[in-house]
């Protein structure tokens, strides 16, 4: 069997994304940490193109970009009855479709929120409270979307629990933790949703090892 | 079959996108108009399609999907036997054109859909380009380019040998920067070059830009 690691930062939202779907699909890998700060992934370059962690590789595979290596598990990896990837091209097709919406609508006011108020304190930057509420109020309207979709869909990827939720737990490990979470607590399907997903062994397992380095 | 239909504007990135799927996999289909200088991708009905209230929406049948990268893949995966194969079999391979369709979404994009606004859009709105964007954004999109000219001299296409997703993606925003000064910074390297030639050279990208014709 080829030897998997992952080379990471586990401060990195990416990093973690990756980390929730290995630990869910029960894969065996080695976590290799790379001081990001110091410069230690330029010495890297094949590695990563870009210059952006997380990479992943197993055997001759070099796999970058964190929803990537994400998809790639859940598809490679998928435990015998509880894949969570569709065979039906319809329905992986709108499980896709959400694994996109956490990128591209939920993920610009989420991440400049967990900036301003999770990584601008630890590094002693002032927050912009102005920021906060035109990106709180952003993220509302996604919020109202999800909701709504929660009524009509077990999940956000559909009637199991797919990539399409999973890709949202470093986000949410991270508001969780600011008054961002009063915004998730108000409505009551986004709350047993993100409730739910904080109960996943993926969650448990990712923030133990995050949680362990800062011990 | 059921009947396919996009609903969006032949002159949005998005829409083009996936229209370029369809052409490739000679799919017939509809295309319903929307429009956007009145708020129609607002509308009720719109928004039945698409709550985030974005161009393109798609139907197949009873099922509705947004997102243009992930209604690519579907069509992509569903009709997998029709037209040009997009994809890969092999989970492997698969899984590096993935990596360049993020690539693509992640760091091409971000800079290539802004430059298309300063020198695109803002002259067709009336608006003045801001050169000092562009020569920033034009740096940022240089960068990216020089790792697609790398890319380039061990694969013949960004997703690996075989055209598939992660090129088509391209195409939209691409067409827009190839009318504009921007050209150059394609122009300059001869392994993205030659790829921006080949893929856009496809007959069956030619019957997108026909469709702005109409």
């Amino acid at each position: 069997m080829a030897v998997r690691k992952l080379y990471g930062a586990l401060d990195s939202p990416s990093t973690m994304r990756a980390l929730a779907s290995l630990f869910e699909h029960d894969v065996e890998f080695e976590l290799i940490p790379v001081d990001f700060q110091a410069g230690e992934l330029k010495k890297m370059p094949s590695l990563s193109p870009f210059g952006e962690l997380p990479v992943f590789q197993e055997g001759d595979l070099t796999l970058f970009e964190s929803r990537t290596i994400m998809r790639y598990i859940s598809h490679e990896y998928g435990k015998r009855g509880e894949e969570q990837v569709y065979e039906i091209p319809k329905l992986q097709g709108i499980a896709a479709a959400w694994i996109d919406v956490e990128d591209h609508q939920f993920d610009p006011p989420a991440s400049k929120l967990i900036w301003e108020l999770v990584f601008k304190p630890q590094k002693g930057l002032p927050t912009d409270e102005g920021v906060v509420e035109e990106e709180e109020a952003k993220l509302v309207k996604v919020l109202d979307v999800y909701e709504e979709r929660l009524s009509n869909s077990v999940f956000l990827g559909g009637d199991k629990f797919t990539s399409a939720d999973l890709t949202h737990i470093p986000s949410l490990y991270l508001l969780m933790k600011t008054p961002v979470k009063r915004l998730f607590e108000e409505r009551p399907r986004v709350r047993a949703w993100y409730r739910g997903v904080m109960s996943r062994p993926g969650w448990e397992k990712m923030v133990e090892m995050v949680e362990k380095v800062r011990a | 079959m059921a009947v396919l239909k996009v609903h969006g504007s032949p002159f949005s990135t998005a829409t083009m996108r996936v229209v370029s799927a369809l052409y490739e996999k000679g799919l017939q289909f509809e295309f319903v108009s929307i429009d956007m200088k009145v708020g129609q991708h607002k509308s009720e009905a719109f928004l039945a399609l698409n709550p985030f209230g974005q161009v393109p929406a798609f139907e197949d049948g009873d099922l509705k999907l947004f997102e243009s990268r992930a209604i690519t893949q579907y069509i992509a995966h569903e009709y997998a036997s029709n037209g040009t194969q997009l994809i890969c079999p092999d989970s492997k391979k698969m899984a590096i054109m993935s990596v360049w369709m993020e690539v693509e979404a992640h760091q091409y994009d971000p800079h290539a859909a802004k430059l298309c606004f300063e020198l695109c859009i803002k002259p067709m709105l009336g608006l003045t380009t801001d050169p000092a964007a562009v020569e920033d954004l034009e740096a940022k999109l240089g960068k990216v380019l020089d790792v697609y000219e790398a890319r380039l001299t061990q694969s013949k296409y960004l997703g690996g040998d075989c055209l598939g997703l992660a090129d088509l993606h391209h195409l939209p925003t691409l067409h827009y920067l190839l009318g504009s000064s921007a050209k150059k910074l394609f122009d300059s390297r001869p392994h993205v070059s030659a790829w921006v030639a080949d893929i856009t050279a496809r007959p069956a990208w030619a019957k997108v830009i026909a469709m702005q014709k109409s």
